[in-house]
């Protein structure tokens, strides 16, 4: 019989050496600090900010959020507090906790990404950088920028070239093809690439004739979207090299555990938090029983090991 | 702080209205009035997220029995309005809830020689009970509780206990003045001679109104909002309210449920 030794948890990620693979996604974590009081900041891999941007945005008008069957859709509009106000008052909580903080960023054209990467790569509190691309691009049309390979390169180039800190791609899913936007990303400089943003939806109220949202459609996230990014990040871990993090509806050790079978070194735990505030902390918990359950001794041993 | 809960009763007071009564810890039974806590109704994933409850009272539950232990508890006031309130309704006794709480800002208690206003509509009482728990010791309280019919008319017994005068109003006149309930507070602030304070929780017309007119009578108000949350923590930024100088142009929002659910009435953008 196997004796229940601690399996190693460790991942590395880009370069990073995460304690173990699991790591708050954006936008449902705040700044890390609102959190302190659920989770065990150090029983997680890394966490990620809110979406910043040069300036701070106030987001949408309400209603912003709305349940569905298995899920959720959003439209908060990106509020965020602007790079800033997060360097004066964000920055100083990531030096009382041991765990990278991947700092989540957009803009509206490719010199505003890269103003960013240049900004955040000042600062040494920020382990590493997540590019959100799925905003519009307002100097071509409002296209999408992650819903185009070149424009989606040209961003990751931009932000290549001002900084050396590991610099993850968040993908959209709401492409024709996945695959070849992983693939401009990776050529472009990714070090790594996290998939799935939300799904575009949308949601009716059937008396008032009118969409539930302000904003009308919404980002689609929870439990309902995890088969779709499964698929995602299966079919994107075969085509590239890069480490790929997987994202999308995650609520328990089972659910990280398959994405990590689809080739994800690292999963986002991104609407589980909001049921579960600790959420996160007992994901990795669970995931570490589970190795010892199965006398598994290296989380490693599970990325992209599905057998079919 | 997250906490499973037993539940000790959950019953209709009212059609479509019940109060749930639960057991918590004592940092939860020392909630301040305006705080609420957010419910788990299952453990599935349909649905999903947590519901927002007002807390409407605190207490020490003492079992019949000799020799049981005595025990902290929560009381809620909802109203069946859709799956997650509807499936807590089928609830029983001794089934068990996953609770995170108290959340957010409560009322401040302000100065004791105020005359106390508390204006409620419908399940807007929920998180005026214990405020009016709290004021009723040291102030007059009068109570201002409207609603659509009688049905809306929630616990008005128990606020009648803490010594607190009553005026119920309904729009089709089946129980107290045939009317909206701003009518009766009207009328009161008229003949008050000292000072008084307002405090309001209901539809977001009747805050409206009472917010209108706290500012231009001059009395500090506080209402408590509600809002769509998913987290209650303050990360999802899905329940922010329009602040006072909130316009398309200058956008500024306050997140209900951390730098709410209670704010000055003057704080926030009223009027649409």
């Amino acid at each position: 019989m196997k004796s229940a030794m601690k399996p190693d948890m460790s991942v590395n990620l880009a370069g990073m050496q995460l304690r173990n693979p699991v790591i708050t996604a954006s936008g449902t974590f705040g700044y890390g600090e609102e959190f302190a009081e659920y989770v065990d900041m150090e029983s997680i891999g890394a966490f990620i900010t809110k979406g910043l941007s040069l300036n701070a945005r106030a987001g949408n008008p309400t209603p912003r959020i709305v349940e569905t069957p298995g899920g959720m859709l959003n439209a908060i509009g990106l509020q965020n507090v602007g790079i800033d106000a997060f360097i004066a008052k964000k920055v100083p909580y990531f030096r009382t906790v041991n765990t990278p903080a991947i700092a989540n960023f957009f803009g509206n054209t490719v010199d505003e990404y890269a103003e960013m990467a240049r900004r955040l790569n000042e600062i040494p509190e920020v382990s590493a950088l997540e590019i959100n691309i799925s905003c519009p691009n307002v100097k071509q049309g409002g296209i999408v920028f992650g819903t185009d390979p070149d424009c989606a390169a040209s961003v990751v180039s931009a932000c290549r070239a001002v900084t050396g800190k590991p610099l993850i791609v968040k993908l959209s899913p709401n492409v024709t093809d996945v695959v070849a936007m992983a693939r401009a990303c990776e050529n472009a400089g990714a070090d790594a690439l996290s998939l799935i943003n939300t799904l575009i939806g949308m949601a009716i109220d059937l008396n008032k004739r009118r969409p539930i949202l302000a904003n009308i459609t919404g980002g689609f996230s929870g439990p309902a979207i995890k088969p779709v990014a499964l698929r995602m990040v299966w079919q994107v871990a075969k085509a590239v090299k890069v480490p790929v993090i997987g994202i999308g509806g995650i609520m328990n050790a089972v659910d990280a555990l398959e994405f990590m079978l689809a080739g994800a070194s690292a999963v986002q735990i991104g609407t589980a938090s909001f049921i579960n505030p600790g959420a996160a902390q007992k994901i990795a918990e669970d995931m570490e029983a589970w190795l010892v359950a199965n006398g598994i001794d290296d989380i490693k041993s599970m990325i992209g090991a599905l057998e079919s | 702080m997250q906490f499973t809960s037993l539940i000790l009763s959950n019953v209709e007071v009212s059609p479509g209205y019940w109060r749930m009564r639960m057991t918590a810890p004592p940092e939860c039974a020392a909630s301040r009035p305006g705080q609420f806590v957010m419910v788990r109704v299952n453990g599935a994933i349909d649905p999903l997220l947590r519901r927002p409850f007002g807390i409407f009272d605190v207490g020490t539950y003492i079992p019949a029995q000799s020799g049981g232990q005595s025990q902290p508890y929560l009381e809620m006031l909802y109203r069946v309005v859709g799956k997650g309130t509807s499936m807590l309704s089928t609830l029983h006794g001794s089934d068990l809830l996953d609770v995170l709480g108290p959340l957010g800002r409560g009322f401040d208690q302000g100065s004791p020689d105020e005359e106390k206003l508390i204006v409620g509509g419908g399940v807007g009482l929920a998180p005026l009970y214990l405020l009016a728990k709290e004021l009723a010791t040291k102030s007059k309280v009068r109570l201002f509780a409207g609603g659509r019919t009688r049905d809306d008319i929630l616990c008005i017994t128990e606020f009648e206990r803490l010594g607190v005068e009553c005026y119920t109003a309904t729009e089709d006149g089946s129980l107290g003045e045939q009317g909206l309930v701003t009518e009766a507070l009207l009328r009161r602030l008229d003949h008050i001679q000292g000072r008084a304070a307002i405090y309001a929780c209901g539809p977001h017309g009747m805050l409206n109104a009472v917010a209108g007119i706290a500012a231009e009578r001059g009395i500090s108000c506080q209402v408590s909002l509600e809002g769509y949350m998913a987290c209650g923590v303050g990360a999802c930024l899905g329940c922010v309210a329009p602040g006072h100088s909130h316009s398309p142009d200058t956008p500024d929002f306050r997140c209900v449920c951390t730098e709410g659910p209670v704010f000055e009435s003057g704080e926030l953008k009223w009027g649409e």
